[in-house]
């Protein structure tokens, strides 16, 4: 019998739920390594050898090396423990969400003190808000592409 | 007889510890988010507790994938502060309450709520950051806390019904130790975040002041509000929220009691990626 995943209609958006924990376990697990500081410095000596240590996909691996935290997510990867990797490339949280929307740094926290991203439009797929697919990336990227 | 004076509700923004340990509390953005804490602290200095039950989430530090208690209680005789990445927080190591602790785990596993009992654990910025936000920078926490932390980072997680329920059983248990202490609990995390996707950055002010409205007024009806709504409204972050019915279901209000004092009630925009919620009800 379906489980009931009634968060899979909400735009621009991942619930970390069972099937994804279990999809990311290993791409999970690499990432809480870095909670300490000589995986840190291993891992930033040679990233594509500290990577191989793990029982991760290459797709996995591809997303880490390109800090592409979108598809990490689409990968099984939950953003709390991928904030380990951004914490070891200096990055905070702000900087990390922002980079999923493709606004700049700048773009990004200037929404925020504007009172962040409307709700409007992004309850839905296939509403008109910001985060919806068709209107990636946000910001002067999307103008531009 | 112990009993619960007060309920704390803040929101847990690492940014805002952060900028603490850093030194940046004095600057116009930041000032704006410790400003609402200021009346809440002053209260603190006159009514601190003998024990905190603190109840926050940890963000995998603690608890890798290996293992994902959904309901824990911290019962050890203290706890470190995690390294989450950027080198553990300048802040003192937390003392907890060994005795009490092990009496609410006796009781609340006996009322049908299966804590995992945890002995060794370190605490990040979940417990942490209301820490310091309520009783600034000193060089020891001037009272005991015990952690319990909830999973709200692996769905699914529990419900706000249950939580609402569970924050009853931990008032029975609470006002059922021999010793006369003064407890508060405190709920934290939350309001309204979201900090993943394309729909990163979301914050919903109506919702998160009709959550406050409600987590006032009526908790019991705010704790039927299912998942999908927090996840909808307030974002996949915003979701932590259901762990402030915790703290709401233990007042005295909620056993027959008379309705809790608004002692303290702030809402501000952004701390980071962050609607800033705070609340203070005191018991009659």
């Amino acid at each position: 019998m379906a489980l009931d995943k009634p968060y899979r209609d909400i735009p621009g958006t991942t619930i970390f739920d069972m099937e994804q924990s279990r999809i990311g376990y290993w791409l999970n697990q690499f990432c809480m390594s870095l909670m300490k500081a000589e995986n840190r410095e291993r891992f930033k000596s040679d990233e594509r050898a500290y990577l191989d240590e793990w029982p991760m996909s290459e797709e996995q691996k591809q997303a880490v090396l390109a800090r592409d935290l979108n598809r990490c997510i689409a990968l099984g990867g939950n953003i709390y423990f991928l904030a380990k990797v951004g914490a070891t490339d200096g990055k905070s949280f702000q900087q990390m969400a922002g980079s999923m929307t493709g606004m700049t740094e700048q773009e990004y926290r200037d929404m925020m003190v504007a009172g962040g991203r409307s709700i409007e439009g992004n309850r839905y797929i296939g509403e008109d808000g910001d985060a919806q697919a068709d209107r990636q990336p946000q910001g002067k990227a999307g103008r531009e592409s | 007889m112990a009993q619960i004076t007060a309920s704390v509700y803040t929101s847990h923004i690492p940014a805002v510890g952060a900028a603490l340990d850093l030194g940046k509390s004095g600057e116009p953005y930041w000032q704006q988010v410790f400003d609402g804490y200021v009346q809440s602290r002053q209260w603190m200095q006159e009514h601190t507790p003998d024990v905190i039950f603190l109840v926050y989430n940890d963000h995998a530090n603690a608890f890798s994938l290996e293992m994902i208690p959904t309901f824990a209680v911290g019962t050890a005789a203290e706890f470190a502060i995690a390294d989450e990445g950027w080198g553990p927080r300048p802040v003192p190591k937390v003392i907890g309450h060994p005795e009490l602790a092990s009496h609410i785990a006796q009781s609340v596993i006996q009322d049908d709520f299966d804590l995992t009992v945890v002995n060794k654990m370190d605490v990040d910025h979940g417990l942490t950051v209301p820490l310091s936000l309520l009783f600034g920078q000193p060089d020891a926490w001037p009272c005991r806390v015990i952690p319990f932390p909830v999973n709200v980072v692996q769905y699914p997680i529990p419900s706000g019904r249950r939580c609402f329920q569970l924050g009853q059983a931990i008032r029975r248990a609470i006002v059922s130790y021999d010793e006369p202490l003064n407890v508060q609990i405190w709920g934290t995390g939350g309001m309204s975040h979201q900090l993943q996707g394309p729909r990163a950055g979301l914050i919903n002010r109506e919702w998160d002041k009709q959550f406050l409205d409600r987590l006032i007024a009526d908790p019991a009806d705010l704790a039927q509000m299912p998942h999908i709504e927090y996840v909808r409204e307030a974002g996949s972050e915003g979701i932590e929220l259901v762990m402030w019915l915790v703290a709401r279901g233990a007042m005295d209000d909620i056993a027959g009691g008379p309705l809790p004092d608004v002692t303290h009630r702030f809402y501000h925009v952004p701390a980071s990626n962050t609607a800033v919620g705070h609340l203070v009800l005191e018991n009659q």
